[in-house]
């Protein structure tokens, strides 16, 4: 038996959010993602941009303020903070696609140990294709970041030398926090940047089945 | 005297013909111009193209417009919401085409339409099957995909405040691709929930200037809801 246990959704959110540098324009994406605005550390100013034209996006209203004029990516309500402003769409993918925004942190299918991302359509037959903001943010953020459970609910590795599913971008994805470790993808391959208590490096390589090289000190 | 206030929707949509490429602003529901699509559906002009973020919600607005058979071809980022049952049902019996364009595509060829841009070459999708096929070349060793502009028969905007020469304000994120669309087609129509003087908008905070509009309709402001996420299961 295992003698580690996986990080909570919560937890992954706080692992990410460790991550994200006083004064950095984030995208978050729909999803798990959005988590990782409740766990911000207290002190540090950190921009949430949407792609539906928000900067300085604050958190959920009060049951009953909601503004249906003031939406997420996702189409929930949302409120504006102090210094935020708003701009039709071509300027918020300029922020995307010209490099402006610092980090995205998306949600993921697959990812390749080289940064290849699939996260926008399974390709299974009759299913309703829907890209949205995803190839932009993931090829425009100055850096991308993969939020995902590693494994599937099958238990096979979501990260894979090559991806199956339509891909989003090549080479985008800077790493990949997960449930059970944190990767960097590199041209070289995968690097371990932390894993949960008690997982072996051996052990996060059978489990992913790709080499990882080890490196205890971050980037 | 130059005026672009129009008395209702009937008037300002006249002559929409079969066949139109029809931009239509909103984001989910928030800026969606509901009270145009009415009128568009009224009009009756069929076979249209339409162009939207998304390919409607529930079954008001765009997705009451699919649903009268009025609509070819949609061209869209995101299509799948929750309550999209309308556009799911269309597409799945083959009766409606869909371009899948990426969402920051889709802005930038909207935009290159109303700025005069032949095409544009952009890293977005490059590798990936929606690039499939397409004229690529390296620009500052980077891959690009040759990206042509979306032209607008006409453009339906749902704004906030207007004057007679066409000069709109918004209202925060139902801002969205309003702006982008007004400057791409050669008929924009705007509605308007306030109709000011002219002279009394603050120049610095007109968003669209009145060359981008030809019609300006004002109407009641209805509550949108948000569209888009999934219903909570009751217990």
């Amino acid at each position: 038996m295992a003698d580690y246990q996986r990080r909570t959704k919560d937890q992954l959110a706080a692992r990410v959010a460790q991550d994200i540098f006083d004064g950095a324009v984030v995208n978050l994406g729909i999803g798990q993602p959005t988590l990782v605005a409740n766990h911000l550390p207290a002190g540090r100013e950190v921009v949430l941009h949407s792609e539906n034209g928000i900067l300085g996006m604050g958190p959920a209203p009060a049951a009953g303020a909601e503004d249906y004029d003031l939406i997420n990516a996702g189409k929930q309500p949302v409120t504006l903070l102090p210094g935020g402003a708003y701009f039709h769409h071509a300027d918020s993918f300029a922020m995307m696609r010209g490099g402006h925004i610092d980090i995205c942190v998306l949600g993921a299918f697959q990812v390749s140990a080289t940064g290849d991302l699939a996260n926008w359509s399974t390709g299974e037959p009759g299913a309703i294709p829907a890209v949205g903001g995803a190839m932009d943010l993931a090829t425009g953020a100055k850096q991308t970041w993969v939020m995902m459970d590693l494994l599937t609910k099958q238990g096979a590795s979501k990260v894979v030398a090559q991806c199956s599913y339509p891909l989003t971008g090549l080479a985008c994805v800077k790493r990949i926090y997960s449930d059970l470790a944190t990767l960097a993808c590199t041209p070289q391959g995968l690097r371990c940047i932390d894993r949960v208590p008690g997982l072996s490096l051996q052990e996060l390589e059978r489990l992913v089945g790709l080499p990882i090289a080890e490196d205890a000190a971050a980037d | 005297m130059i005026d672009k206030l129009a008395a209702s929707v009937e008037e300002a949509l006249q002559g929409t013909p079969d066949g139109a490429t029809v931009l239509i602003g909103g984001f989910g529901t928030a800026g969606i111009p509901d009270a145009l699509i009415d009128g568009l559906i009224a009009q009756g002009a069929r076979e249209l193209t339409v162009v939207n973020n998304n390919a409607g919600n529930g079954e008001a607005g765009l997705a009451a417009l699919l649903k009268a058979g009025r609509v070819r071809k949609i061209i869209c980022s995101f299509p799948r919401q929750a309550d999209s049952f309308v556009f799911d049902g269309l597409y799945r019996a083959g009766k409606i085409e869909l371009e899948l364009v990426p969402q920051g595509n889709l802005a930038e060829r909207i935009r290159a339409a109303g700025a005069g841009i032949g095409a544009f070459f952009c890293p977005t999708g490059y590798g990936t099957e929606l690039a499939a096929g397409r004229e690529t070349r390296v620009i500052d060793g980077r891959h690009c995909v040759l990206e042509y502009p979306i032209h607008g028969d006409l453009a339906l905007i749902k704004a906030e405040c207007g004057d007679r020469w066409g000069n709109l304000t918004y209202r925060k994120a139902a801002r969205n691709f309003g702006p982008v669309m007004a400057m791409a087609a050669k008929k924009t129509v705007a509605t308007v929930h306030e109709v000011a003087e002219l002279g009394t908008l603050d120049p610095e905070a007109i968003v669209t200037p009145g060359i981008f509009v030809s019609r300006v309709v004002k109407i009641d402001r209805t509550a949108t809801q948000a569209g888009g996420f999934k219903k909570k299961e009751v217990a």
